[in-house]
């Protein structure tokens, strides 16, 4: 069977708008994914019948948003394999869940001469809070280089990795190359170093396998908006053994057990680091989105991205002076491209006026820009909903703005 | 010599005669390249006006009470808005640079290349040039 992709296009509202009279083509997901209705639905659904706080009103509308948020957790458990309920800490999104853990666990297992190591392809997101984890604790941190392919140098890695070693941090796939890093491997050589591991899988959990039991991952953080779910949402898996040992990351309401003026005692997992009125609708929202991308097999799903990736791929390389970066061993989704002579950001609005919208500049990655020696890329990125037809018009505005661009 | 307002409906006007978009990013793609290059010396770090895009050089001098401009950039397109905005300030008093308002590229359509610091660069060179002229209002007085 081959993805119904035509079906898959009715169920998202926003492919069928226009943009300055275009049809909209979009080419922006490793951005945020666009939303099937169902996940629209479930938002305005929760709004219009049974809005109310959750975990602790004796009244039906908090009953009824209380199971919703709850059975949305169980639904993330679901999907990424956790063992327990409680392993899923709601965030508001990667950074956040990220941030959780350089602040928590730092704070009980980094201490002064450890070494935390994370890549050279790494997002800001996981990379800046690992520096400031490292300054504030006194704490070192080596950074993975990746090779011209855009594969990372495993060798270097293996001979930073040392009994100093407290915690490796890398993503699955890189927002910027694409690339789908060996987890497996990665995680392995860590916990046999002795360290832990945190898995930044917002670029991968939609895409890729996203088995936290089977990756062996200490920490797993993803975000809904780019997995067809709302913005402001984010999960942070973490292994029971580990949050248990974390002091909370925020104070406040939902966080806590007892209060007393001597002294607080904290919730137990997962509410200890979820202080404060939660985003309730968020979770509700992300899970309509894992219970529509689950009603589709995944397999199929994978086939079809990598069968338009493959033709994308092939078409841009016919384009004159348009050169490909990140060409590792495997890829996923996107595609990081610039054309000689060509500036990314002219590229890009010239596509924009034409419907298609693609990201320029650096991503948000700026060490993985300084390693390619470039300032900035052109990065068309998929989803399930992209077919061949959005490429052949790419491809096609390409060409159309190479006439105004080099005449 | 024309005032900053007649300028910009001057600007205006040109734009009125290419409905396309294609048509108004040649045009303005023209006029960057047709600008006067900036002069080496002139692209210097101090001169470098960073965006998240692009880059862009913005060289500064004010002459008894008005504002001189010279600007580049790695960008066709930012160098041409940049032309459109030298187009509009250099040479003007620096009381009417400081005060002016610029309403030309929301008129002609191109205004998004306004609308966040983080893109490229434009935004921060307009609030360059004006915290420049403030500057140069003061030292022609």
């Amino acid at each position: 069977m081959t993805l119904d992709v035509q079906k898959i296009r009715a169920d998202f509202p926003i492919l069928h708008t226009r943009v300055y009279g275009k049809p909209l083509v979009y080419l922006d997901n490793a951005a945020t994914t666009q939303k099937p209705q169902a996940v629209i639905d479930a938002i305005v659904d929760y709004y219009t019948r049974y809005n109310s706080n959750i975990h602790r009103a004796a009244h039906h509308l908090s009953n009824l948003a209380t199971e919703a948020h709850e059975a949305a957790r169980r639904t993330v458990q679901r999907h990424i394999n956790a063992e327990h309920e409680y392993e899923i800490i709601f965030t508001r999104g990667t950074t956040e869940a990220i941030n959780l853990v350089a602040y928590s666990f730092g704070e009980v297992f980094i201490n002064p001469g450890d070494e935390v190591i994370f890549t050279m392809m790494d997002h800001h997101s996981n990379f800046v809070p690992w520096q400031m984890l490292c300054e504030r604790r006194g704490a070192n941190y080596h950074v993975v280089p990746f090779d011209e392919n855009g594969d990372l140098r495993l060798d270097i890695y293996q001979n930073l990795l040392n009994s100093k070693t407290r915690l490796v941090a890398f993503n699955h796939v890189s927002n910027s190359l694409g690339t789908v890093n060996p987890a497996q491997e990665i995680i392995r050589m860590a916990h046999d170093a002795g360290a832990v591991v945190l898995v930044d899988a917002a670029q991968a959990v939609q895409h890729v396998d996203h088995d936290v039991r089977a990756l062996d991952a200490d920490f797993y953080a993803f975000s809904g908006h780019k997995i067809y779910g709302p913005t402001g949402i984010g999960v942070l898996y973490g292994k029971e053994k580990w949050l248990d040992a974390m002091p909370p990351y925020q104070g406040g309401g939902e966080m806590i057990e007892r209060v007393t003026v001597e002294k607080t005692t904290y919730n137990k997992l997962p509410f200890k680091f979820e202080a404060g009125t939660p985003n309730i609708v968020g979770p509700i929202g992300m899970a309509a989105a894992l219970d529509y991308l689950n009603a589709l097999d995944f397999t199929e799903v994978r086939a079809h991205e990598d069968a338009v990736l493959a033709y994308a791929r092939k078409k841009l390389l016919e384009i004159d002076g348009l050169k490909i970066y990140g060409n590792g061993k495997l890829h996923t989704s996107i595609v990081p491209f610039n054309i000689e002579g060509v500036h990314h950001y002219d590229l890009g609005t010239l596509l924009d006026t034409r419907g298609v919208a693609v990201r320029t500049g650096h991503h948000c990655t700026e060490p993985i820009m300084a390693a390619l020696g470039v300032e900035g890329t052109v990065r068309a990125s998929l989803a399930l909903y992209n077919n061949f037809e959005d490429i052949d018009v790419l491809v096609e505005s390409i060409h159309q703005a190479l006439k105004i661009l080099r005449r | 010599m024309l005032t900053i307002q007649e300028i910009q409906a001057q600007i205006i006007e040109d734009f009125s005669f290419l409905p396309e978009w294609d048509e108004r990013y040649a045009y303005l793609i023209e006029l960057g390249q047709k600008s006067p290059p900036m002069a080496e010396e002139n692209r210097t770090e101090d001169n470098l006006v960073r965006g998240c895009q692009s880059l862009v050089w913005l060289a500064r001098e004010c002459h008894q009470g008005v504002v001189y401009l010279q600007a580049d950039s790695d960008s066709l397109i930012v160098k041409g808005l940049a032309a459109l905005l030298l187009q509009v300030f250099s040479g003007q008093p620096a009381e009417e640079v400081s005060q002016a308002d610029l309403h030309f590229f929301e008129t002609i359509g191109l205004n998004q290349h306004l609308s966040s610091q983080r893109t490229n660069g434009l935004l921060a060179m307009v609030n360059e040039i004006r915290s420049f002229a403030v500057q140069c209002v003061g030292e022609g007085s």
